[in-house]
């Protein structure tokens, strides 16, 4: 096949930051009418390679030939000109805006009014065609992130791309929406058009591509059609060894209830009520995962059991100790640990240094803390032995944590975490986002605790990752527990139908 | 990235940026026809140039670093003190009442009352905006700014009404207060001990913020509120903790104009020092030693300010030209923190953290 018959070749390109050769000589290409699967783990080069093909960021070295013509893109602006289109992992809508207001703005400027009426039927048109339903005429803060995300693409194709990027579409969908996502891609592929789906999902490879190109640290391993391949043969492309075996159940039987929860319900920021009644049980020695579609009350539980959000009835009994109006503070000392789902947030406090994050929950208590001292010995002592013990690698201890990769600020939270030695740790999202090494240690980290006896509840969304590593599992659906089973009874179709708030 | 290298690097953005300030400046003076080499000379000398001028700068400077540590401090949690000026007041309210009340107390005793009593004033004061935020978040910007106005009618009402003094022919001012209320002069100079008043507060503090269990809390509850909160610090309780510390350190400039600048309470006793506080702090970017250097410089351009006039150029020129080189050094510190700066060989690009932390920024404490 030659260049013509390619909507996007890339040739050699090569693309080089100070520290580290993110694409180093890569070929690509996509055909009209395919799904490609650009496949890799966290910084292989997946991202780079697809901005310098929207022109976001400019290659050191290469060619880029957009059906068949060379061309150098000067700006996302440029490439969408050109047809080029992507759809960011952060999105870039307008919270305040409708639909149809995101997916004009910037791209027509009138000269007097909008029109409405035409810009609305050709967005119903588009949606209509590729399945990409949406309200278009609420704001988008109103609008669920499968929403938002259709907005995105919509925005795509209203400005003529006829060749889409999605970046790690899936990390932020339910399954259910994630397949109908693949739905419409497929559509827009049946359309003629070329999709690139960045993922470091195999299962979705499998699910929607033709063809997968395979990235490994800025290098292409190989473009192979997706027929001619098999999940254990990508696998050891992306990451150089098959992927690990599901765990053994707990070998000890779960000991007494740490944490009991009982009639819990709480408001989210907007005073709507997000749990209405929530029943929980974890006990000593075992993982409990809670399950459910985004948006159903985990956040507003985790908050509420951590003492950051207050509870409007109902009771949290940890270790027989009424907490249910506790502080944050009150909670730390009782033995609660917290692995915030937003580490930059409330994880770690970015600009301040490794050391400062490692401490910030011991610095009132010896050796770091000594009455009215912060010793900063001790601190940087504790720091290094913690930065060792948890292999937090390229840490300055001096440096502010937001130079860490997002894997080490993980392994950050949970050094400090986890170095309390908390009979009860809260994780949310532990792994998220994490490349495969990275969530692999993480999720020792957390069997380590099953084994030596504390209680760990996990509030995730990777139901292959929360099968893998939990012994119950509690699905949520609106606020309020819908099912709990054992992780060895449950399968995904199961849970599917429980997420769905149907009985099971 | 070491954290000396990202220090280095902010430090050299913003040194040039206050160089374009110069270099605009220069130019403005230049088409006002006054030559900017004889308007800087002027400015220089006026300010630095001479024993009288240094000593006059650095009376200047008392005032304005103190002021500009109460709102450096609270900075340091977001949190924007735009009462300073206010609290100033309330602290030469304070000093007054002490020195008025008890006139025929020695110094030693004098002194540490009227110090004390201008620092409760200061701090009750700015405890008032403090408790509002604390509780139900009331923005600090707009109650700060109004107790000014409560504060500075409040000395008019105090010396046209109660304290109008018996010796001052009808003057709405105070009676001089007893030579023991004065601050004692360092040798011959007109220099007092209020010099050192800057320097040990930012003492304290340096100490405080860096080497105390508190100083901990309030630096990460300003570097990000949420990781604070789930950390579980208070952020109620220091918000009120640190606007107290604040008020206390304006209080204390406004004990020192009363005891030292006027011998006496009246209406006038300050120049906006509350005001110049806030663009000292912001220059200095919260940082308590850059605070006590931005005080000097600008300590340096009110007495310098007066010696440009000798030139024809109007006192409201030199206002200008602050104004100008705080918009650059501004400018500069925000371009020392963020990505537009990709020519400098020094960047913060290494973690994906960073750069997510760079695009989430978090507007306040909640």
């Amino acid at each position: 096949m030659n260049d013509r018959e390619h909507l996007v070749a890339l040739r050699g390109i090569v693309k080089q930051f100070p520290r580290v050769r993110a694409n180093d000589r890569v070929d690509f290409d996509l055909r009209a009418g395919e799904i490609h699967a650009l496949l890799g783990e966290n910084g292989a080069g997946k991202t780079t390679l697809m901005n310098i093909l929207t022109g976001l960021y400019r290659a050191d070295e290469g060619e880029i030939r957009i059906r068949g013509e060379p061309v150098e893109l000067r700006s996302p602006r440029h490439a969408i000109t050109r047809g080029v289109g992507m759809v960011h992992q952060h999105f870039r809508l307008v919270d305040r805006f409708t639909a149809a207001e995101n997916v004009t703005l910037g791209w027509h400027s009138p000269r007097t009014v909008i029109r409405r009426r035409p810009l609305e039927e050709e967005i119903q048109r588009l949606s209509e065609r590729y399945r990409l339903r949406v309200d278009s005429a609420r704001p988008v803060w109103q609008l669920s992130v499968g929403e938002q995300q259709r907005i995105e693409i919509l925005k795509n194709l209203y400005r003529g791309a006829d060749i889409l990027i999605l970046d790690e579409p899936t990390a932020v969908l339910t399954p259910q929406e994630a397949s109908g996502l693949f739905e419409s891609l497929r559509e827009m592929a049946a359309a003629g058009r070329g999709v690139v789906f960045i993922t470091h999902k195999l299962e979705e490879v499998t699910a929607v591509a033709d063809r997968v190109t395979v990235l490994r640290r800025g290098r292409n391993v190989a473009t192979v059609a997706r027929a001619d391949t098999s999940e254990p043969e990508l696998a050891r492309m992306m990451i150089g060894h098959e992927l690990p075996e599901r765990r053994a159940e707990s070998a000890a039987e779960p000991g007494e209830v740490v944490l009991a929860v009982s009639g819990l319900e709480a408001d989210d920021d907007r005073g709507l009520r997000a749990l209405s009644g929530i029943e929980l049980e974890v006990r000593a020695g075992e993982i409990v995962a809670i399950a459910g579609v985004a948006g159903n009350g985990q956040r507003e539980l985790t908050e509420v059991l951590v003492g950051l959000r207050p509870a409007r009835a109902g009771r949290i009994v940890f270790r027989n100790r009424d907490v249910t109006n506790a502080s944050v503070a009150r909670r730390i000392a009782a033995g609660i640990g917290y692995c915030p789902e937003d580490r930059l947030r409330q994880g770690v406090a970015p600009s301040l240094s490794v050391t400062d994050n490692l401490i910030s929950k011991r610095y009132r208590s010896a050796p770091v803390g000594h009455r009215f001292l912060l010793r900063r010995r001790q601190a940087r002592r504790v720091a290094a032995e913690l930065a060792r013990r948890f292999d937090i690698r390229g840490a300055d201890l001096d440096a502010p944590a937001a130079t860490l990769s997002g894997g080490n600020v993980q392994k950050l939270v949970l050094a400090r975490e986890l170095s309390a030695d908390p009979a009860l740790l809260i994780a949310a999202q532990p792994t998220r986002g994490l490349d495969v090494g990275a969530a692999e240690f993480i999720r020792r980290l957390l069997l380590e605790q099953r084994a030596r006896g504390r209680a760990v509840l996990v509030i995730g969304e990777d139901l292959d990752e929360l099968l893998e590593i939990a012994d119950r599992i509690a699905v949520i659906y609106e606020g309020a527990i819908n099912g709990v089973f054992r992780a060895r009874e449950a399968n995904e179709e199961r849970i599917g139908l429980l997420m769905a708030g149907r009985a099971a | 990235m070491t954290a000396f290298a990202l220090a280095a690097r902010s430090f050299i953005v913003q040194l040039v940026a206050v160089a374009v300030g110069v270099v605009v400046s220069v130019t403005l003076l230049a088409l006002v026809g006054t030559s900017p080499t004889d308007a800087l000379e002027a400015l220089l000398r006026g300010a630095f140039g001479t024993d009288f001028a240094l000593t006059q700068t650095v009376l200047k400077a008392i005032p304005l670093a103190l002021c500009g540590l109460a709102v450096a401090v609270p900075l340091l949690m977001r949190l924007w003190n735009i009462g300073a000026e206010g609290q100033f007041h309330a602290g030469a309210i304070g000093a007054t009442f002490a020195a008025l009340s008890a006139p025929e107390w020695p110094a030693a005793a004098l002194l540490p009352a009227m110090i004390g009593a201008g620092m409760a004033a200061g701090a009750l004061l700015a405890l008032a905006a403090a408790v509002p935020r604390a509780l139900w978040g009331v923005n600090e910007i707009i109650t700060t700014l109004l107790l000014n106005y409560v504060a500075i009618l409040a000395v008019a009402y105090l010396v046209i009404g109660p304290w109008r003094g018996a010796e001052s022919f009808n003057f709405p001012v105070s009676d001089l207060f007893s030579p023991a209320a004065a601050l004692p002069r360092l040798g011959s100079s007109q220099l007092h001990l209020g010099v050192f008043f800057p320097l040990i507060a930012a003492a304290i503090l340096v100490f405080l913020l860096h080497r105390s269990p508190w100083g901990f809390e309030v630096r990460m509850i300003g570097a990000s509120p949420g990781a604070a909160r789930a950390a579980g610090m208070s952020t109620r309780k220091n918000v009120v903790v640190v606007m107290l510390v604040a008020g206390a350190l304006a209080g204390v400039a406004g004990m020192v104009e009363v005891s030292m600048t006027f011998g006496r309470l009246q209406q006038g006793i300050s120049p906006g020092y509350g005001y110049m506080a806030i663009v000292i702090a912001a220059l200095a970017g919260g940082n308590v030693l850059g605070t006590l250097a931005a005080a000097i410089l600008f300590g340096g351009f009110v007495v310098g300010g007066f010696a440009l006039q000798t030139l024809g150029v109007p006192q409201a020129f030199v206002l200008m030209l602050q104004g100008i080189i705080l918009f650059c050094a501004l400018a500069g510190a925000r371009l020392a923190g963020s990505r537009l700066t990709p020519w400098l060989p020094l960047r913060l690009r290494r973690g994906e953290a960073g750069e997510a932390a760079l695009q989430k920024e978090e507007p306040s404490i909640p």
